[in-house]
């Protein structure tokens, strides 16, 4: 038998998971949330989507491939914890560079291990997202500890602590793109820029102003972290610049900024959408496509000038967006995968036809 | 596109006969295929040649036809049933052949039938070698670079251009024979000049070595709207090079990453859309372990074995959805059954570790070469469901039946290390444990992966049992804690394998889990990871916190499953299980299902209540039955492997429904059986258990040669045989003694007389019989591979009132609830009883069919307390039908190197076909052409190598077949008698006599079928064996006994028009 650390995850509802700590042990605070990915735990780890929340990996054995400096979709993991059941301690293949423990370590991040985490997922299932506490301190913690830290807890500057600083430009001999970094992956950029695209990337407070003075073809917003209405002044500067009339495209929580910018509303789905499996059903083409999927959010009650393009084939919700007279299109689901399947790369191609069309 | 309703009646072609390769999946799609096909309100017309199959069911389809899988035959059904449609995928390859014939052929054109779901043009592009080559090009997929050669330079220089390591492959040779890999110019040289010589037409495949990449499937749908979805990703345990039929599975993929992993996705969809499948589609990668490199290997356009094996591994029913999309249906019209919410338009994700283990039957073939390579040649597999794939591989090995329950065996542990090595280079059946040995020995991980190919992950795996096994030996009873026990259990260890390695008896750790209260928690296949609630899933157990299984409180009872199919325990017996569970329903009781077979109906998702995925050990059972708390469990359906369990129910006080064990033991102890025997006045052929080789020589002198003989507990005649002089009895002693010396050997007079065999119901006070089944083949030949013939042809009124008398009897006396099995030999006319099982049999399924009673269905109602009188079954046996079915077994000895061909007493075959007519001889047409057999006409050539005390009888059947015009050609002994018969004979030569010899000749494709009736019935090595041998491998029909012999002659001499033949729709023109 192995020597481990004991530790445990305490849920607002008061269930409780006990498992072992790795990785950097100190207790933590974040909402619990699981995926639904087999492959792609380092993406996952690395999307900045996740700052701020505790993610499980329902697929029990992490870690199998090790990581690697590749497949990094941010410069470092945002999350506050990793719960798996499993972790690899031998992973093997040919790009494997590091092991998950070490990796978590590095960036200070909590792991717990060993739990029923089929469990926890149902119980986040039944009962929606949920705050959550890794601690060591199995046992100890007393309530008003725990509502303590529940209460402290919160994840509204998310997108403030995952926006790059300052802007910095990807070159490109194409389109021309600005883009508005609320904690974009990689993977974007990288599809963007594969195309040829210029990006200028402006940190997510950026005003409108100062975006619409690089005089780009196009303004685009990318995925990231946490509730859109928690930036009101991100949904002004969008507002802007639909106003202005240049093409505006969005990802994620781009789309979700967009839409509110464009008077519609966002909600909370009870448990988000966290995988690659979901199904979304083109409603011009009828085409249905299996789609990478990260959001707890989504865009409800179109304003008159909206129309769905995109819809979840399981539970109908809206999966993307376009403005009936403008130029304003987005989508919630990511066609730049990572971790997922490739089916909507095509997305990509369409986007800068739109935009082309515009022109 | 909604579905499209021109289609109103379709035809599904089923796979045929179980044999290596093509086994029970073919009946679980076919079945869910005619069900989905149904509920559509279509109209289904199935033809197969197996009796076996629950798809074959009266009322599965609208018309079915047990009928031979010939072009031929499936037109006159064309021709009777008019379909529209045909569906192409749903028989496994042979299936998919046909389809292609009946296209080609126009014959689907004459009757204006169309084919829906994927087209044959698509078919044919993934199929055909040239085609696929192209289209891998066109969709930019690499392939493994590949030539065929038929000269050594043109071969060289193939292989400077794809560099060495090359592979060489001979065309036409069986296992490989004289291929190999030539890492330099002088070993191509060598093995192609080789490869050349021996490939029967010249032509050797020469193909780049991709050795140690690994090897990935994905299970691919797609609709006619062009929506795809990749059902599940799986990995072979053995790198390139081992079928996957042959393979350790895992699923989903474990080592790749997201990266690699969608690379290999993107491959398959492109592929299937480029040729617009329609349906369910196999794509086979292999992937470079040091890069991106991957090469496509091929491609199966139709459910398949891994189609099963993804369906079980998810709870995505592939079969069923590949129908829909054939009627029209795209994937987002077509709900998610398992969720009953969702759509099938996603992909399932699973949160456990699924392995596959194959079964192989080497136990079986102790001759048997059991190199694997790329030729399947497992039987079986079992499939086991883990939250880790410790606890995978533990279940996976305790699942396959072979005395394993951990990863240290006796024969590796014998092995030097030097021998271990050697030994896991070449794959075969016992790698694993091999394996497991090497690392116990603290030989090197790296080491391991690096001469086996095999990826570190599933070696340190491995070794992480090997050193928790290692762990385990230190400790005892009185020093293993609760927190150590559960680890252990977590981990997948069994209380038999924790007690054998703490030196404690497995109730020793049953009580301490009590006492810890260490019982294990069912989690749910449920397609998605838990996001959806789901309305039909199925369960596996683990040591985790919170149990899914919902217990209800109703009435419920358990049916234990049969695992993997093997030789002498296949299909059929899922057949069984799988009748008993919908009497059971019928009768509004729940129904709870355990086995472990992913191949099989009874797994399906939907044939009972309650699915549990597990091995089926006591303990694994057990740990249900505490649970479930069900009124009863039903053993008698789920072959041996469910009765063994009976005496362990009993002591744990678990009801048992039917025949209770000490009954059971009663038929299976010699001593107990003979009492009763002696009490009731039944005759059977004298013999003895007998301890040494001494005792042997003196009861067989005393009940005279030839004897029978075999090992006391066995299964399908294992180890039996029939010795005719005291050399060979010895021989067989001493082998059996060295063996096992703690077991008796039975030796009983041989009789040669006529084998009947009846199937029974009881209820305790009365018996039904369904119908008396006579075999061809005298007594001698294995009951599960001689011909079977009902109603009965040569029994007279008399014999069949004493086996009424006799069965009644021997069923009361046994207090039989429930199925009984009879086997008897008439012997100078006299009534001898040679084996009582009281249990349901392998013929259950055919008696069922052809007689049209519902036998399961009456002894599962009987054994839950119904009365037969009351079910109005009182009159003892079924009124005979006016149609003669005959059937015949189908062997796969050649995908088998070195195994032994001829019928004898020790069982063979692996599946089993039907033929019916109104006389003997059309059904037995019927029967020979379903088995694939070729049926001489005038012109043709037999060739004949007769032990000499059938020469006479030999030659007066030659007499008849001659004047109809066959030629013959003989072996010398053979030949002389025939000539003094006047019968016109060319003598062949004997192996040892120079070229062309006897065996030049049957490769050379001259001989319509060899008629060898050797002088015993294994003799590995003889020249005898080696002609069969040379039969088989060259495809050459073969009879071995001289009554098959003699009624293939009487099919001849019928000179059967195969148009005239009636077809029977067994629904309908059955039983009237």
């Amino acid at each position: 038998m192995e020597k481990t650390i004991k530790a445990e995850l305490i849920l607002e509802n008061g269930a409780r998971f006990k498992g072992n700590a790795f990785g950097y042990i100190k207790e933590t605070v974040g909402e619990v949330v699981f995926t639904t990915s087999m492959t792609g735990y380092q993406e996952t780890m690395t999307d900045p989507s996740f700052a701020g929340q505790i993610v499980t990996m329902t697929y029990p054995l992490v870690g199998n491939y090790g990581i690697n400096l590749e497949d990094m979709e941010s410069d470092r993991p945002y999350l506050k914890g990793f719960v798996v059941r499993e972790k690899c301690d031998l992973p093997n293949n040919w790009r494997c560079e590091m092991e998950l423990e070490g990796f978590l370590r590095q960036y200070k991040i909590m792991g717990l291990e060993g739990i029923d985490t089929r469990a926890l997922t149902r119980c986040l299932r039944d009962n929606g997202t949920m705050k959550g506490i890794i601690t060591t301190r199995v046992g100890d913690l007393t309530a008003s500890q725990i509502k303590q830290k529940f209460d402290t807890y919160t994840n509204k500057d998310a997108v403030k602590e995952v926006t790059p600083k300052e802007k910095y430009v990807m070159s490109g001999s194409g389109t021309h793109l600005a883009v508005l970094d609320c904690g974009i992956k990689r993977g974007i950029l990288r599809d963007l820029n594969k195309r040829g695209c210029k990006l200028t990337v402006f940190p997510a407070f950026t005003s409108a102003e100062e975006i619409l003075d690089t005089n780009a073809d196009a303004l685009f917003l990318g995925n990231g972290p946490g509730n859109p209405k928690d930036i009101p002044e991100v949904i002004e500067t969008v507002r802007k610049l639909i106003e202005s009339g240049k093409p505006v495209l969005g990802i994620c929580l781009g789309h979700q900024l967009i839409s509110l910018a464009l008077g519609c509303n966002t909600s909370r789905l009870k448990f988000g959408h966290h995988g690659g499996n979901h199904p979304v059903k083109d409603l011009n083409t009828k085409r249905v496509y299996i789609t990478s999927q990260n959001h707890e959010f989504v865009v409800s009650d179109l304003s008159d000038d909206v129309e769905a393009t995109f819809i979840n084939v399981n539970d109908g919700s809206i999966e993307g967006i376009r403005h009936k007279s403008k130029p304003v299109y987005s989508i919630q689901f990511h066609p730049e995968a990572a971790p997922g399947p490739l089916d909507t790369q095509f997305l990509f191609d369409r986007f800068l036809k739109f935009i082309e069309e515009v022109k | 596109m909604p579905k499209d309703l021109s289609i109103k009646k379709v035809l599904v072609i089923g796979s045929g006969p179980i044999v290596i390769g093509q086994a029970a999946e073919f009946d679980y799609s076919g079945t869910q295929a005619c069900r989905s096909l149904k509920e559509e309100g279509v109209e289904v017309v199935l033809v197969n040649s197996n009796p076996a199959t629950i798809m074959t069911d009266i009322g599965m389809a609208h018309y079915t036809y047990i009928e031979p899988l010939t072009i031929d035959f499936i037109e006159k059904v064309i021709e009777k049933e008019r379909p529209d449609s045909i569906i192409a995928g749903m028989g496994g390859q042979t299936g998919l052949n046909l389809s292609c014939e009946l296209y080609d052929s126009g014959i689907l054109d004459k009757y204006h039938v169309r084919v829906i779901g994927t087209s044959i043009e698509s078919i044919k592009e993934g199929e055909d070698r040239d085609s696929f080559k192209k289209l891998m090009e066109k969709t930019n997929q690499p392939i493994v670079e590949s030539e065929i050669v038929t000269d050594i330079e043109s071969g060289i220089h193939f292989a400077e251009k794809i560099g060495y390591p090359v592979i060489v492959r001979p065309a036409y040779t069986l296992g490989g024979t004289g291929g190999g890999i030539a890492e330099t110019e002088d070993e191509l040289k060598e093995i192609l000049s080789q490869g050349l010589h021996l490939s029967r037409v010249g032509q050797v495949l020469l193909e780049k070595s991709i050795k140690g990449w690994k090897e990935i499937e994905f299970e691919v749908m797609r609709d006619g709207a062009g929506n795809c979805i990749t059902v599940c990703s799986m990995e072979n345990v053995d790198p390139v090079g081992v079928h996957t039929g042959d393979s350790i599975v895992v699923a989903p993929a474990q080592t790749l990453s997201d990266r690699e992993y969608q690379m290999l996705r993107s491959a398959a969809i492109n592929i299937i859309n480029s040729i617009e499948i329609k349906g369910g589609c196999n794509v086979q990668f292999a992937l470079d372990p040091n890069s991106y490199n991957y090469a496509v290997i091929e491609i199966n356009p139709r459910v398949s074995r891994s189609s099963a094996l993804a369906s079980k591994a998810t709870g995505y029913p592939i079969a069923k959805v590949a129908a829909k999309i054939a009627l029209g249906f795209n994937l987002d019209e077509i709900k998610n059954a398992v969720t009953g919410k969702t759509f099938a338009c996603f992909e399932p994700v699973i949160d456990y570790v699924v392995l596959k283990i194959p079964r192989w039957p080497f136990d079986k073939f102790h001759s048997a070469k059991r190199t694997l390579g790329t030729k399947m040649m497992a039987t079986g597999e079992v499939m086991a469901i883990g939250n880790s794939f410790e606890a995978a591989l533990l279940k996976g090995v305790r699942s396959l039946e072979i005395g394993q329950y951990g990863l240290e065996r006796k024969s590796s542990k014998i092995k030097s290390i030097d021998e271990l090595k050697k030994s896991v280079q070449v794959p075969d059946d016992e790698r694993i444990f091999d394996l497991a040995e090497m690392l116990r020995r603290d030989y090197r991980v790296e080491k391991v992966c690096q001469i086996t190919g095999m990826d570190s992950f599933f070696v340190n795996k491995i070794k992480k049992i090997v050193d928790m096994e290692e762990e385990l030996k230190e400790l005892s009873l009185d020093k293993i804690t609760e927190s150590s026990l559960r680890y252990y259990k977590k981990k997948g260890f069994s209380d038999k394998a924790i007690s054998k390695f703490i030196k404690c008896s497995p109730p020793d750790i049953y009580e301490l889990r009590k006492k810890y209260n260490i019982i294990p928690s069912y989690k749910m296949v449920d397609t998605c990871a838990g996001e959806f609630e789901a309305v039909t899933p199925y369960y596996y157990s683990t040591y985790d916190e919170e149990n899914e299984a919902v217990i209800k409180n109703n009435k419920k009872v358990m049916v234990i499953g049969s695992g993997p199919i093997r030789i002498g325990q296949g299909i059929e017996f899922d057949y069984c299980s799988v009748h008993s569970v919908m009497a059971l329903k019928k009768a509004g009781i729940e129904t709870i299902i355990v086995n472990n077979n992913p191949e099989t109906v009874s797994t399906d998702f939907d044939t009972s209540d309650k699915l549990y995925f597990e091995p089926l050990t006591e303990e694994d059972v057990l740990n249900i039955v505490e649970i479930e708390k069900p009124d009863g469990v039903i053993l008698q359906f789920g072959g041996q492997t469910a009765i063994k369990l009976a005496n362990f129910f009993d002591e744990m006080n678990i009801p048992i429904y039917g025949t209770k064990p000490e009954q059971i033991d009663a038929a299976e102890d010699r001593e107990k059986f003979d009492e009763i025997l002696e009490t009731l006045g039944i005759r059977r052929p004298k013999g003895k258990g007998v301890w040494s080789v001494e005792e042997g020589v003196k009861v067989a002198n005393e009940l005279t040669y030839p004897v029978l003989v075999r090992p006391s507990y066995v299964l399908g005649g294992q180890g039996m045989e029939i010795t005719h002089n005291q050399e060979e009895l010895v021989l067989y002693l001493t082998d059996a003694f060295s063996k096992d010396s703690k077991n008796p050997v039975l030796i009983d007079r041989y009789l040669c007389g006529r084998e009947i065999e009846v199937d029974a119901i009881c209820d305790g006070e009365d018996v039904y019989i369904p119908g008396i089944m006579e075999h061809l083949e005298r007594a001698g030949v294995h009951s599960g591979d001689s011909i079977s013939i009902y109603p009965p042809q040569n029994i007279s009124d008399n014999i069949k009132e004493q086996i009424m008398d006799v069965t009644k009897k021997m069923a009361v006396a046994l207090k039989v609830i429930g199925m009984i099995n009879i086997q008897f030999i008439e012997y100078k006319g006299e009534l001898n009883i040679i084996e009582v099982n009281p249990r349901s049999s392998r013929t259950v399924p055919y008696i069922s069919k052809v007689t049209g009673v519902q036998v399961i269905d009456i002894a599962t109602r009987v054994m839950l307390g119904e009365k037969l009188k009351d079910m109005g079954y009182g009159t003892m046996i079924a009124k005979e039908s006016d149609v003669i079915a005959v059937k015949v077994p189908v062997f796969s000895t050649e995908k088998l190197p070195q195994v032994e061909v001829s019928l004898g007493p020790e069982m063979r075959s692996t599946g089993e076909v039907l033929g019916l007519g109104y006389t003997f001889e059309n059904a037995l047409y019927k029967g020979f052409k379903a088995a694939g057999m070729t049926i001489p006409k005038p012109g043709s050539t037999i060739l004949a190598t007769i032990r000499t005390k059938d020469h006479e009888l030999f030659a007066k059947t030659a007499e008849k077949l001659s004047k109809l015009g066959l030629k013959f050609m003989a072996t010398e002994g053979t030949a002389k008698t025939l000539k003094e018969h006047g019968i016109s004979v060319q003598t062949v030569k004997k192996i040892s006599e120079g070229i062309p010899n006897i065996l030049d000749i049957i490769r050379s494709g001259v001989i319509d079928l060899v008629i060898d009736i050797p002088q015993k019935s294994n003799d590995v090595g003889s020249d005898s064996f080696k002609i069969r041998r040379g039969a088989v491998e060259s495809s050459v029909s073969m009879i071995t006994s001289i009554d098959t012999a003699e009624a293939m002659a009487e099919v001849i001499a019928a000179e059967i028009n195969e148009d005239k033949l009636k077809l029977f729709d067994i629904g309908k023109d059955l039983n009237k």
